[in-house]
């Protein structure tokens, strides 16, 4: 006899084996999954959840499809939060501290609470990231905030109305665009291929019979 | 956690450790790869395909459940839907949220469309998400669009279409550099220079990386441009029919919104299938690493309004899916693994192939590891070692953590600390290689004005794909698209639409033989368990 638990969907209590996780323990108990269900492998961030043990008192985040059933476990699943994201034009601002002001003036509304991370289902520091937002320290928020897969259980738990996901990516963007060093090798390429220094090349490798191409992949030099 | 008899496997790779890493274990040569591939290698197995009875690719063979896909009906069949009262009326229409989606959204945008995205799930519930490891692109001084020509062609089986793998690798870099101006945070070294690793059958190190959520790093990039652009994204609706013109044309689509049921109308004067791939339709049963909503729409949509495929019947099996623990049982354990040094051991502590080796050879050896006793058995079935701990030994502690923070995370999950014990792997359906077949601006070569970016595409990578191309080649032809979508919308003027095709598909299926009740596309896999 397998080992199952009882869990408890939206209140209701269904039997399940003990080794799913509770994105297929609703399945196994008869869900079609609709909202609430994308990657299935913890990167989208589509089925945030809240759950509680019964008897105790601590309210716990997050992904049904990295968690696995526990016994007593009261879950409910938050597959949409609205977060708040700002629009802007990437390329009209520039990475100072301003543009946090402007963007996600709530920020600086933080009571310093821990909320953020303490729910964050991928255990990141993001009181910390959201402190390094404040300060217009973009490449300590983006380097923080970049395992981040936007659940967005943290807002939810957030007195401040903070969208600290939505504060990671801007920070990242900025980071990416502007502060991370230039890659020559990058834009040196780019200019040899628009300058057509590789149009002959590849026409006549294009061009080559598939004995030919056979015989120069079979012995092409592997870089060590 | 492991169980007994795997940790005592694990003492025999501890045990061959130090001396396997004196080594790089050999390469094997062309003629043993074809053997191994013909052995083991799923496409291979006859009793995995069927062949296709009704329209342009009637008498090849496609996977058993994508044939029954192809072999069934409209949704729309029995339904009336009233073609005059249009919903959404744009000039490119794009299906699908993914990176191919999402790319051309922005450049038919910035080329001054009139652009929507309708997507199943949400913007960004794609496989450019899971995508871990990286993305290539030839743009080092030892390296060349070139070279990176012969290691995709030669990894493909010599079949990839010239005319689509030309654009792949001469417009690589440009992908890398647009990407990096919208703000992607590519790991770079304090000069700016990328840091690149290989990928199975790569000859130059081209694999640029953003740590283990390369994929993940691009698409919320991506995500947030097309909200910053407000270009309309309408989430949980699905595009269940191609909708065509007395001219031949595509006229647009009609869509089903997937929480109330209502069919919408979307008109267009030009469409671009950018919905992805098909793991989720579990070919010869194996997990996959792919995401929800994977079902292989765009190529049943195409197919049934005329558009042919091209290598339907390739599959990629990427080597290291999760084999243990059963919670994340066919989830992606990253090729980056292995480039970071990683290698693949049996249950006697034996090195058998060359980690790097291209993906379907890679995953047959496995394949036969684990046929020929000398797997590890699992819960679900049996698996190979991959050594994680010399990552460690070899780029010293705190690699791990460093470079594949998603992996370490994965499994910390349930006990297990990669950076202390090996992890075991089993081969996982991973990534359609063929899809519908398109010349080089995109476009199908039986409709004008309808266009397929990304994964949906036959014919980019031949007969496999070499890690780090499909990443690349959403971006490459996703743009690609996007702007050649813009340009064909500005001279398109559309005639009278109607749904013929779908009638016309139901007499053919009948003529066949194949009268059916079963519809098509799929839109969600049917994972829900029912008593009775």
């Amino acid at each position: 006899m397998e080992n199952k638990v009882n869990v408890f969907f939206f209140g209701k209590r269904y039997e399940v084996p003990a080794e799913l996780t509770i994105m297929t323990a609703m399945e196994y108990a008869g869900y079609t999954l609709k909202r609430g269900c994308g990657c299935r492998h913890g990167f989208c961030g589509a089925c945030a959840t809240i759950y509680r043990i019964k008897g105790q008192n601590e309210l716990k985040t997050c992904l049904a499809c990295q968690t696995q059933v526990q016994e007593g476990m009261y879950v409910a699943s938050i597959p949409f939060f609205p977060t708040d994201k700002r629009t802007y034009d990437i390329n009209d601002i520039k990475p100072n501290q301003q543009i946090m002001m402007e963007l996600y003036p709530e920020i600086y509304s933080c009571i310093g609470c821990n909320a953020c991370t303490k729910a964050c289902t991928q255990d990141l520091d993001v009181m910390q990231y959201i402190a390094h937002a404040q300060r217009g320290e973009f490449e300590k928020c983006a380097e923080l905030s970049f395992d981040c897969v936007g659940c967005g259980c943290c807002s939810v738990r957030c007195p401040a109305g903070i969208s600290h996901p939505m504060v990671g990516v801007l920070a990242r963007r900025l980071t990416g665009k502007y502060i991370a060093p230039e890659t020559e090798h990058l834009k040196n390429r780019v200019a040899e291929i628009n300058h057509g220094e590789y149009d002959e090349l590849i026409e006549q490798i294009m061009q080559k019979p598939i004995t030919e191409m056979k015989e120069l992949y079979n012995n092409r030099e592997i870089e060590k | 956690m492991f169980t007994e008899s795997m940790l005592e496997s694990i003492k025999k790779v501890e045990a061959t450790r130090a001396e396997r890493m004196k080594t790089e274990p050999r390469r094997m040569t062309a003629e043993e790869k074809q053997a191994l591939l013909e052995q083991y290698h799923p496409d291979y197995r006859q009793e995995g395909f069927a062949e296709i009875k009704i329209g342009p690719n009637k008498g090849e063979k496609a996977p058993v459940e994508l044939t029954g896909l192809l072999h069934s009906n409209s949704r729309l069949l029995n339904e009336n839907i009233d073609l005059s009262k249009v919903d959404y009326d744009v000039d490119v229409l794009v299906i699908g949220g993914g990176g191919a989606g999402s790319s051309a959204a922005i450049e038919a945008h910035e080329a001054g469309a009139n652009v929507m995205i309708v997507t199943k799930l949400r913007i960004g519930d794609a496989n450019t998400m899971m995508a871990e490891g990286g993305i290539q692109a030839a743009d080092k001084e030892n390296d060349s669009p070139v070279q990176h020509y012969l290691d995709a062609f030669g990894g493909g089986h010599f079949a990839a279409r010239p005319e689509l793998l030309k654009r792949l690798v001469m417009e690589a870099p440009d992908a890398i550099r647009w990407l990096n101006d919208l703000g992607v945070m590519f790991d770079k070294d304090a000069d700016g220079r990328m840091v690149t690793t290989h990928g199975g059958g790569t000859s130059r190190k081209r694999m640029h990386a953003c740590k283990d959520y390369s994929g993940a790093e691009i698409m919320r990039t991506l995500r947030d441009e097309v909200i910053n652009r407000k270009i309309p994204v309408v989430e949980f609706t699905s595009a269940v029919e191609l909708i065509k013109d007395d001219k031949g044309q595509v006229a647009g689509a009609v869509l089903l919104n997937m929480e109330t049921d209502d069919f919408l109308v979307a008109k267009a004067k030009t469409v671009i299938i950018a919905t992805g791939g098909a793991g989720r339709l579990h070919y010869q049963n194996f997990p996959t690493s792919n995401h929800y909503g994977a079902t292989a729409d765009g190529l049943v949509l195409g197919y049934r309004a005329g558009a042919p495929l091209l290598y339907q019947d390739t599959i990629q099996y990427h080597p290291t899916g999760v084999a243990y623990p059963s919670q994340i049982f066919g989830a992606l354990v990253t090729e980056k693994v292995r480039s970071l040094g990683a290698m693949l051991v049996n249950k006697d502590g034996e090195a058998y192939a060359h980690p790097l080796e291209t993906r379907d050879v890679s995953a047959s050896a496995i394949i036969r590891e684990c046929a020929n006793g000398k797997g590890v058995d699992t819960p679900l079935g049996s698996g190979v070692w991959l050594d994680t701990p010399m990552i460690e030994i070899l780029g010293g502690e705190g690699t791990i953590e460093k470079r594949i923070p998603a992996m370490l995370r994965m499994y910390m999950n349930y006990g297990i600390d990669m950076r202390k014990q090996p992890i075991l792997v089993y081969p996982t359906l991973h990534y359609q290689n063929g899809g519908l077949e398109i010349g080089g601006e995109g476009y199908t070569k039986a409709i004008p004005n309808l266009l397929v970016a990304g994964e949906a595409v036959g014919g980019i990578h031949g007969r496999n794909r070499l890690m780090g191309n499909s990443l690349l080649d959403i971006i490459v032809f996703g743009r690609n698209a996007g702007k050649a979508a813009a340009r064909k919308a500005k001279e398109t003027t559309l005639g009278a639409m109607n749904l013929d095709h779908v009638q016309a598909y139901a007499k053919e299926l009948e003529a066949a033989g194949l009268a059916t009740d079963s519809v098509s596309p799929m839109l969600l896999p049917q994972y829900a368990r029912h008593e009775r």
